[in-house]
């Protein structure tokens, strides 16, 4: 889906959208905890505060069945005292509530055994600006989602076709201080519309997230799962085997997404990576280069890490070649090296992850690909993807939506759907050109920039029933 | 709490709401995990907040808070009704709902030792300890273990009368050890994997699994499957271990029936059922030896899908999903009851907090034991695989083809369990893989295993699930296709 211009009516009616505390506000909060800290005598403090607005209008056989919205805070707190530290979370921000998290973090971290790899907190960072709080998503009514709900409803009527989705859109922010002078802080909004059109036993999907609401066109959306739902119908059954594919975007996010703990430095020194003695080997093709890059203009997230980190831009694979990983303070000073500012939340053990994967495109359209492909698989989206293989990374799954045959540079005939065991190592070695890069939206994996791909014998092991 | 609960009802119907319920939700936590000899995760969360679902115009509205005030619960409570009359512009018809009783009643899940009055000293040194245990093994590259404690507080309250509180206990432990050699990875876990086992109960549960005892095994058989064979590629007898058979109800069972999947509702994300109504009682689904049940009362056993009343005020029941192969009842609400022409709902609405709306979840979907013993079941097969243990799972969206993999395999010959396998997958189609099985282990082999980490919905709601199962036989099961090169 292409944005659109931000034209979308700004009438409010109905349940009005609540507004998240002025963030002054929430520094209140947080330096009381490290007030009460303080005069406890406690060494070291972390407390990270999260507000989380959030509203979904979920819609199944042409009509809104389910319409939620919620409202929450937490204060998470974690002390350090002599090499023992702990994380205790609350969603009351009474003093008394926040003292008594206080004293169970600090009871929870003085029984256990001293950690001798336990950093001292991290001081004052400098944060690069990141803007990603839109006004227009975060007053967004529940009138206005379910009147772009029914327009949806509305199509998939008129068609003879059964609309299923979602559209959500809500409001977040994250404030992170320590007692060693650290403060960082973050405000995002977000929107998703997915839609499922239904046609006989057929159906089609499309999906679209965003930081901004104007760049997400329900009605477009719901157009293109109609008109993909119309040719999903009466699919042939072929038989299993090795196939040319062309992958949409969102079922190339759901595969390379499983990769990106996969870059992780702790994973890499726990041997539990797959790229575990790949380091500086052409793992993938040429044509592959990937990178994590928490400010690229289509990422929405913090742009600090679990410590208050700042996160930098990191090329983790650079033309087939896998250059670099991601690491948090603890997995840089065992590696003699610098945090790139990727560190989960203090403590636990897993480290650090890419949470903000950029795949390079290409400049070949889905349509081009279509029409270079002499016989091959389209594939709208994947699902239910698990790891059959973590050396390997070989993954199994079923194609879902919208699995289509192409013949002769045309779409021929809608297929019954295949489970796949595919190799996600081979896969980005067979890949054979490239779209251009967007913001997917999957279910497997959470939203990233990739592009649609063709990738020559992609292994589908049997067929299911429709 | 009912001060908060009784006046957003209030609230509610003063706003024009024609049916509310609200829970007031209190859930503790607590998570400790360890990784190679030292402490990974050591958390502790609390959270409550008060849920309100309403129906007005017809139609349904629901909004959480964390502000437990008389003016906090006010506006939530309004906040609900707003949204319900916006539902009310994309509707069909006006929701329906079956009748039910009105409960006044406080209920208690079984917990013989509160674990969060254990001291955190003790948890730590015995998964250290069967950490290092795992370790001792040479050639174990990495040793995990978890527990996971949680404290759940319920007060229910409906605009039909009902005031209903719950308290759950849920403890769950586990341990893996993976080994990393020859550029290969392979894993063990127990006493299952991704988390272990986990009931409804408290520190009892841990102190029966005896981890120590178990993981020096584990660990040497993380280090076994490096050498063992590749489970072979071809169709053959397969008998499954009880907590991956759990896991195959789970997937091709407990899912398939949620009425609301059949009914198109999880259709944009958790997917439809190939049970479609016409199917009930007309259906062989198994073969006549298979008897499966959805059964949430606490009779059946201490798993996680049990309690004394569902999330919308329905007593606990047992349904007949399965009764001697023939399909015969699904998962429902009171919403959807009806249209299956139930008097009454089955009771199997739940929701992961106070910010969640319940939905239709399994509750304790478990195969009922038949009459054979593990021993006798391999000597009684001459030519077959025994699998345990999963380590993937998948299923297409409409729940008919699926495809498993687990840790551990082992060759069966002549009657006998002889050499390991490694790698080991299945796969199949639901219906044909039931009508399949041709033994059912007994009663003591039977263990109530729990799912701890269900997702569905949107926003996504994980839920705990049981499945009481034993080991079972299958016969012409396909094996080997996850590692094909075809």
């Amino acid at each position: 889906m292409s944005p659109r211009k931000h034209t979308q009516s700004t009438k409010r009616t109905g349940a009005p959208a609540t507004t998240l505390r002025p963030e002054r506000e929430v520094h209140r909060v947080a330096a009381s905890v490290l007030r009460l800290a303080k005069e406890r005598g406690v060494p070291e403090t972390e407390v990270h505060i999260e507000e989380s607005i959030q509203a979904l209008t979920r819609f199944a056989n042409n009509a809104i069945h389910q319409h939620v919205a919620e409202h929450g805070l937490i204060v998470s707190i974690r002390t350090a005292v002599d090499g023992r530290t702990a994380r205790v979370t609350t969603n009351r921000v009474e003093e008394d509530a926040l003292r008594a998290a206080l004293e169970d973090s600090l009871s929870l971290a003085s029984h256990q055994p001293r950690d001798s790899g336990l950093l001292p907190m991290p001081s004052k960072q400098r944060y690069r600006a990141v803007h990603r709080f839109h006004a227009a998503t975060a007053a967004l009514t529940a009138d206005e989602r379910a009147r772009a709900v029914k327009k949806a409803c509305q199509l998939a009527e008129r068609e003879g076709q059964v609309a299923a989705g979602i559209f959500s859109s809500g409001q977040s922010q994250s404030v992170l201080v320590n007692s060693r002078g650290l403060s960082a802080a973050y405000r995002q909004t977000q929107a998703t519309f997915s839609i499922t059109m239904q046609q006989g036993s057929a159906a089609s999907w499309a999906k679209a997230n965003a930081g901004d609401v104007r760049d997400i066109d329900p009605a477009e959306l719901a157009k293109t799962a109609s008109e993909k739902a119309v040719r999903a119908v009466n699919p042939m059954e072929l038989a299993p085997g090795r196939f040319s594919v062309i992958l949409e975007s969102a079922a190339v996010l759901d595969l390379v997404g499983f990769l990106f703990y996969d870059f992780a430095a702790t994973a890499v020194a726990d041997k539990r990576s797959c790229l575990s003695g790949r380091l500086g080997k052409p793992v993938f093709g040429k044509n592959i280069t990937i990178a994590d890059d928490a400010y690229h203009s289509e990422q929405l997230g913090a742009p600090f890490d679990g410590e208050g980190i700042p996160r930098q831009r990191v090329m983790l694979v650079d033309r087939g070649v896998v250059k670099n990983l991601v690491y948090s303070r603890r997995s840089a000073k065992q590696a003699g090296t610098k945090t790139t500012g990727h560190g989960f939340v203090l403590p636990n053990e897993y480290g650090e992850a890419p949470l903000n994967l950029v795949v390079s495109g290409g400049s070949t359209s889905i349509e081009k690909m279509i029409a270079a492909t002499d016989r091959g698989l389209l594939v709208t989206r994947l699902w239910y993807i698990r790891e059959v293989d973590p050396y390997e990374k070989i993954m199994t799954g079923m194609t879902r939506d919208g699995l289509f045959l192409i013949e002769n540079g045309k779409i021929a005939h809608a297929v019954r759907n295949f489970r796949f065991n595919q190799s996600v190592l081979e896969m980005l070695r067979n890949v054979e050109c490239l779209g251009p890069a967007c913001r997917a939206a999957g279910e497997e994996a959470s939203e990233m920039v990739v592009p649609p791909m063709k990738v020559r014998d992609f292994h589908f092991s049997e067929v299911t029933k429709f | 709490m009912w001060d908060y609960c009784g006046h957003s009802l209030e609230v509610a119907r003063l706003r024009g709401a024609s049916y509310a319920d609200v829970r007031v939700m209190h859930l503790r936590q607590r998570d400790l995990t360890t990784k190679s000899g030292r402490v990974g995760t050591l958390g502790q969360s609390e959270s409550i907040g008060l849920g309100i679902r309403v129906v007005a115009h017809g139609a349904w509205g629901f909004a959480s808070t964390d502000k437990l005030t008389r003016e906090g619960v006010a506006a939530c409570a309004a906040q609900a009704v707003a949204i319900a009359k916006s539902s009310a512009l994309a509707k069909k018809e006006d929701v329906q709902m079956v009748p039910e009783g009105t409960y006044v009643d406080s209920w208690q899940g079984p917990c013989l030792k509160d674990p969060f009055e254990i001291p955190l000293e003790t948890q730590l040194d015995l998964l250290l300890a069967a950490d290092a245990a795992m370790r001792s093994v040479r050639g174990v590259t990495l040793s995990e273990t978890d527990m996971q404690f949680r404290k759940i507080d319920t007060w229910f309250a409906s605009s039909s009368g009902s005031k209903i509180h719950q308290r759950r206990f849920i403890s769950g432990c586990g341990m893996v050890a993976t080994v990393f050699k020859d550029d290969a990875i392979q894993k063990r876990s127990y006493p299952n994997s991704f988390g272990g086992q986990h009931v409804l109960g408290g520190y009892e549960l841990i102190e029966s699994l005896d981890l120590l005892q178990h993981a020096p095994r584990v660990g040497e058989e993380a280090i076994a499957l490096h050498s063992a064979p590749q489970c072979p590629e071809k169709a053959g007898t397969l008998i499954l271990g009880g907590s991956q058979l759990g896991l195959q109800i789970h997937e091709s069972i407990g899912h398939p029936i949620e009425l609301d999947r059949v009914l198109g509702q999880e259709a944009n994300f958790a997917g439809t059922s190939f049970l479609t109504l016409d199917k009930l009682h007309h259906l062989r689904y198994a073969s006549p030896i298979v008897n499966v049940v959805a059964d949430a009362r606490i009779a059946h056993g201490p798993g996680l899908g049990s309690f004394a009343y569902d999330d919308e005020g329905v007593p606990a029941q047992c349904i007949d999903v399965i009764k001697d192969g023939e399909f015969h009842g699904y998962l429902s609400s009171r919403e959807t009851a009806h249209l299956i022409g139930l008097p009454r709902s089955g009771g199997t609405m739940r929701t992961e907090g106070w910010n969640r709306l319940p939905m239709i979840r399994m509750t304790n979907v478990s195969i009922l034991p038949g009459p054979w013993t593990l021993e006798n079941l391999i000597a009684d097969t001459e030519d077959g695989i025994l699998m345990d243990t999963n380590r993937s799972w998948s299923i297409d969206d409409r729940r008919y083809q699926f495809q498993f993999s687990t840790e551990i395999a082992w060759e069966i010959k002549g009657g006998k369990k002889t050499r390991m396998l490694k790698n080991p997958s299945y796969s199949g189609i639901t219906t044909e893989f039931w009508n399949s099985c041709d033994a059912i282990c007994n009663a003591d082999h039977w263990v109530l295993w729990g799912t701890p980490n269900c997702g569905k919905g949107q926003p996504m709601q994980v839920m705990g699930t049981g499945h009481g199962a034993a080991p079972a036989r299958f016969r012409n099961v396909r094996f080997g296709t996850a590692f094909s090169k075809q």
